[in-house]
């Protein structure tokens, strides 16, 4: 069966791997590979018959085909009402034709489906609340993606994504040294601004152990630093893991179910090492996703929770303002007219809608904010998620499906778009990049940092 | 013929289609995979027995949905086919009439000549909207199988049958046998097709509604799922 040097089934498994594929610009050998990939028709159907189960099969056949899912797509509605991208139809003539004629598909097929499952699908799970029957269309392409990948079928960002998991226990080539050097580094960059500020390295029995997105530790290393700012000014006992630092799981886009366990396995290891009360992931939807909400399945735990209690970042700065902890200074509440990007991991996903809008109600001027329509968990995707974002072959795809949250935002007229989630804030900024409507963009931690009051102990000394 | 329609193929199709759609049902949930699924289904049966009721109940009614609101026609012919299809078979009374010959059972609710009437033609007109979207939408026609129409057709069938049978249009014994025909068709073909929404409706619903609330922040959010 033929394997490329780049593009096989098999799983990268070597730095040298890795920086071939990295080598590899814009994938052109790499998609040449995979022109002659063989699909293993033998282990496809055996896949699927072992872990096909009652849900999907049934959601499958009982779909009335009635179309009512089409417009919970913002694929749907961004490429001019497509009938092609109705969700029904995107998994009907993907997974539902692969199960149909029991695996039996050739190259062609996987390419397309391929394109369908990570071009066509951001498993934002929106049509499952659109579907009489209760199908969760994104749950499907989730799986789809597992049977591509172990084929060899996935975009080149999505297989190096697993394989820096597999390899760096993280998204992208960041050791546990440097990443504790670079919060150090930073942490001692703000000393002087704030009296004390320290970043606690493994420490046991705090009180928070807090995790992070491997892109703060390469490209937004102050991210690290408002975090730490903002720990402290809360005067709370907390540390970050010197290994299973990261929460995010690039495997969960690519399909990668090996990797995933692998991911979350280190965090969950770091969690019985240090025994923290809580652990705290950073302001990333799929993080919190692949970390809280998934992982504990892929771990095996009956109770689908994490060894300690683990919350989103979100859910801290809400506990933290309402209790007091930290504390805004009314004056500079934000006054200009803002909007919130409802990240679909952890609101559609994860029940936090009304935690974001309790934050809203402490750090925004009462008649500043303004709701998308829709909003909350019928909130469209920001346009970037499942790892659309990333993939460069399907660049062309994102930019046209982020017209739908461009013009979301440009109907509620906010100048300053609140995206409390990593994927959100780059489809957010690509979208300002793209389509120039002038807004600006934000986490909740650079926001904060600029409008809570420094306890006199924290002040720099004068 | 008569004797046979009504007597060994009355059982024999009554049988299959409660025991098959039983089955079905059953065979759903003993499906269901904790960890495939990653819900843990046994773990929070509060969560989960709240979360699969409003699953159920908000989809079960008109317009207590976002999307029953915004599919306004849809939703009126949805619901007009299905209300008359579920209860002019159970509560009309040449039904019971025969059902009382057969099992000496008779229930007291019995739909009078001009509701049963309504109901079944609205069965009939909501077939054909479905039908019709089916042909002119876009986003229907594109999903749509000659296997749709199929048991679109299945569904409908005894209803104009006994409606034809009803007002004697012409041979009164064609309808009626066509009607106990298709009846039976209709009762065996349940199980093995997509006619199984009848059960597996409320147990994909149940599903994704414990889904949601044990899994996907049903234990966070004030309402659980808005859906």
């Amino acid at each position: 069966m033929y394997s490329g040097k780049l593009c096989s089934k098999e799983p990268v498994k070597t730095k040298e791997q890795l920086q071939a594929l990295l080598k590899d610009t814009r994938g052109k050998t790499y998609y040449k590979e995979m022109q002659n990939l063989e699909v293993d028709t033998d282990l496809l159907w055996k896949t699927i018959q072992t872990t096909l189960n009652s849900r999907i099969k049934t959601w499958l056949e009982i779909c009335s085909r009635c179309g009512i899912c089409a417009e919970s797509c913002f694929l749907y509605l961004a490429n001019d009402k497509d009938p092609t991208q109705i969700p029904s139809y995107k998994i009907q003539s993907t997974l539902g034709e692969i199960i149909k004629r029991k695996g039996d598909v050739d190259n062609a097929f996987m390419q397309t489906a391929m394109e369908t499952t990570w071009g066509k699908c951001t498993c934002c799970n929106r049509c499952a609340m659109y579907c009489p029957n209760g199908i969760d269309t994104g749950v499907m392409f989730s799986y789809l993606r597992g049977l591509l990948y172990q084929q060899g079928f996935v975009p080149l960002e999505m297989k190096i994504g697993a394989g820096m998991h597999r390899i760096y226990y993280a998204q992208m080539d960041i050791t546990d040294e440097d990443f504790i050097d670079t919060f150090e580094w930073i942490v001692e960059e703000y000393e002087k601004d704030y009296q004390g500020l320290k970043v606690p390295v493994d420490v046991k029995n705090a009180d928070i152990m807090y995790t992070v997105n491997a892109r703060e530790v390469k490209y937004y290393p102050e991210d690290l630093a408002y975090a730490a700012i903002l720990f402290n000014l809360a005067q709370e006992n907390w540390t970050v893991t010197s290994k299973g630092w990261e929460e995010t799981s690039l495997a969960m886009f690519a399909g990668d179910w090996e990797a995933c366990k692998i991911q979350v396995k280190h965090v969950y290891e770091a969690m019985e090492r240090l025994k923290p009360k809580r652990m705290i992931g950073t302001e990333c939807g799929h993080a919190h996703r692949a970390t809280v909400i998934e992982g504990p399945y892929w771990m095996g735990r009956k109770d689908g929770k994490p060894p300690v209690e683990s919350i989103h970042y979100v859910e801290w700065v809400a506990e933290a303002l309402r209790t007091g902890k930290l504390k805004i200074n009314p004056e500079k509440r934000i006054k200009t007219p803002v909007t919130i990007q409802d990240s679909c991991n952890y609101v559609r996903n994860g029940g936090l809608k009304d935690i974001t809008r309790e934050i809203i109600s402490y750090i925004v001027e009462p008649g500043y904010f303004v709701e998308m329509e829709p909003c909350g968990e019928n909130n469209f995707c920001c346009g970037g998620g499942g790892g659309f974002n990333g993939i460069g072959i399907y660049r062309n795809h994102r930019n046209k499906g982020l017209t739908v949250k461009r013009d979301q935002i440009i109907k509620t007229g906010a100048k300053l778009v609140l995206a409390p989630c990593h994927n959100c804030w780059d489809a957010i900024r690509d979208l300002e990049e793209e389509f120039k409507i002038g807004i600006k963009w934000s986490f909740l931690k650079p926001l904060l940092i600029d409008m809570v009051e420094i306890p006199e102990s924290m002040k720099p000394a004068s | 013929m008569y004797q046979f329609l009504t007597g060994f193929m009355f059982w024999v199709s009554v049988s299959i289609f409660f025991i098959g759609l039983f089955v079905r049902f059953i065979f759903y949930f003993t499906g269901l995979n904790w960890r495939l699924d990653r819900v843990a289904y046994k773990s929070y049966p509060f969560y989960g027995i709240k979360g699969a009721l409003k699953s159920v109940f908000k989809w079960l009614f008109p317009f207590l949905t976002r999307v029953w609101r915004k599919h306004f026609f849809i939703t009126i012919a949805s619901f007009a086919f299905h209300v008359g299809a579920v209860i002019v078979p159970f509560f009309l009374l040449a039904h019971n009439v025969f059902i009382r010959g057969k099992l000496g059972i008779f229930h007291s609710i019995i739909l009078n000549q001009l509701t049963a009437d309504i109901l079944s033609w609205l069965v009939v007109i909501g077939a054909v909207i479905l039908t019709i979207r089916r042909i002119v939408l876009p986003q229907a026609r594109i999903l749509t199988r000659g296997y749709d129409y199929f048991i679109l057709f299945l569904a409908v069938a005894p209803f104009i049958t006994g409606l034809c049978a009803r007002y004697e249009v012409g041979n009164y014994s064609f309808w009626l046998y066509s009607h106990i025909i298709f009846g039976e068709v209709f009762l065996i073909a349940a199980p093995f097709t997509k006619l199984s929404h009848l059960v597996l409706f409320f147990a994909s619903r149940i599903q994704i509604g414990m889904d949601f609330e044990i899994k996907r922040g049903g234990m966070k959010s004030k309402n659980g799922m808005a859906w």
